[in-house]
């Protein structure tokens, strides 16, 4: 079950480096051929490539709030991603310093009822001067029932 | 491929990235770059137990197909903002078509701007993602 308390709940920061080989992989896992993922020097990243960090913010202690959402994994899962750049997407060579919060967490009704519960992770990406440069919005969902997997998702 | 922003009209709706029948071999190439590593998407006995009848694709995965579509369009430098939802899984398989619109065409702060609306369908006609995406015309 979520916990509400967790609304506030923030990480501490941790490091995001935006490396060159990592973009160049993640364009073609993504199908991109563009050479400005492919052959530039300093490639900007992918529309989704902050994706990447979640998976290192794991292995930095405190830097993930997500945990004390508490979402039942087994009626859980991934309903919207959006990232914003406050200018072009960060390119290879960018270190940048990320720092996660726990914006909401609120229930709605289902259209095939039943109560679903959201919940609303904020990324902020900083570069070297302090200047905000991408934020990343993450929002799970927890059903009442198990999500079945060739429904459609009750999300709006 | 150069747009240019006289070119561009609200309705617009170039033609559409088709990917597949996507393999197990995607999803973990798209796990590797990723470093998502739930095994739910690659590992066969994991997905059974779990009650799917194969490894379903990363959520993930086709969000960045579908941004791939777009950023082929008006260049990756461009984008400044991408939004996904999840409708339906995707499945070994699966053939996606992943395509969108001009919504909006603006001028905001002195940058000439256009809103996309997206989507990524299955095969079944069924929608994988919706997608919204805004991007600067330089």
């Amino acid at each position: 079950m979520a916990d509400k308390s967790a609304i506030g709940a923030e990480g501490v920061p941790f490091e995001v480096a935006i490396e060159r080989g990592k973009i160049r992989e993640f364009a073609r896992a993504t199908r991109s051929t563009h050479a400005e993922y492919l052959d530039a020097e300093h490639p900007v990243a992918p529309p989704t490539f902050l994706t990447t960090m979640f998976f290192w913010e794991e292995g930095v202690a405190g830097a993930n709030p997500w945990h004390h959402v508490k979402l039942d994994q087994k009626r859980g899962m991934h309903a919207e991603q959006e990232y914003v750049y406050f200018g072009p997407p960060p390119r290879a060579g960018a270190k940048l310093t990320a720092r996660s919060r726990i914006e909401s967490v609120y229930d709605k009704e289902g259209r095939r009822g039943g109560k679903m519960t959201f919940a609303v992770m904020v990324t902020e990406f900083r570069d070297e001067s302090g200047r905000l440069v991408a934020e990343a919005r993450l929002t799970g969902v927890e059903t009442e029932r198990p999500p079945d997997a060739d429904a459609p998702k009750e999300v709006r | 491929m150069t747009m240019n922003w006289d070119d561009i009209r609200e309705g617009a709706e170039p033609a559409p990235l088709v990917v597949g029948p996507v393999t197990r071999t995607d999803f973990v190439r798209y796990q590797g770059a990723s470093g998502d590593m739930n095994p739910i998407h690659h590992d066969e006995t994991f997905a059974r137990a779990a009650g799917y009848e194969a490894p379903l694709a990363v959520g993930m995965f086709q969000a960045g197909v579908l941004a791939t579509w777009a950023t082929s369009w008006l260049g990756p430098a461009n984008v400044r903002r991408t939004k996904v939802r999840w409708r339906e899984q995707v499945w070994p398989g699966d053939v996606l078509t992943c395509v969108g619109k001009v919504a909006r065409r603006y001028e905001e702060n002195g940058e000439r701007k256009v809103d996309l609306e997206l989507v990524c369908t299955r095969q079944t006609g069924g929608v994988a993602v919706q997608g919204w995406m805004t991007f600067v015309v330089p």
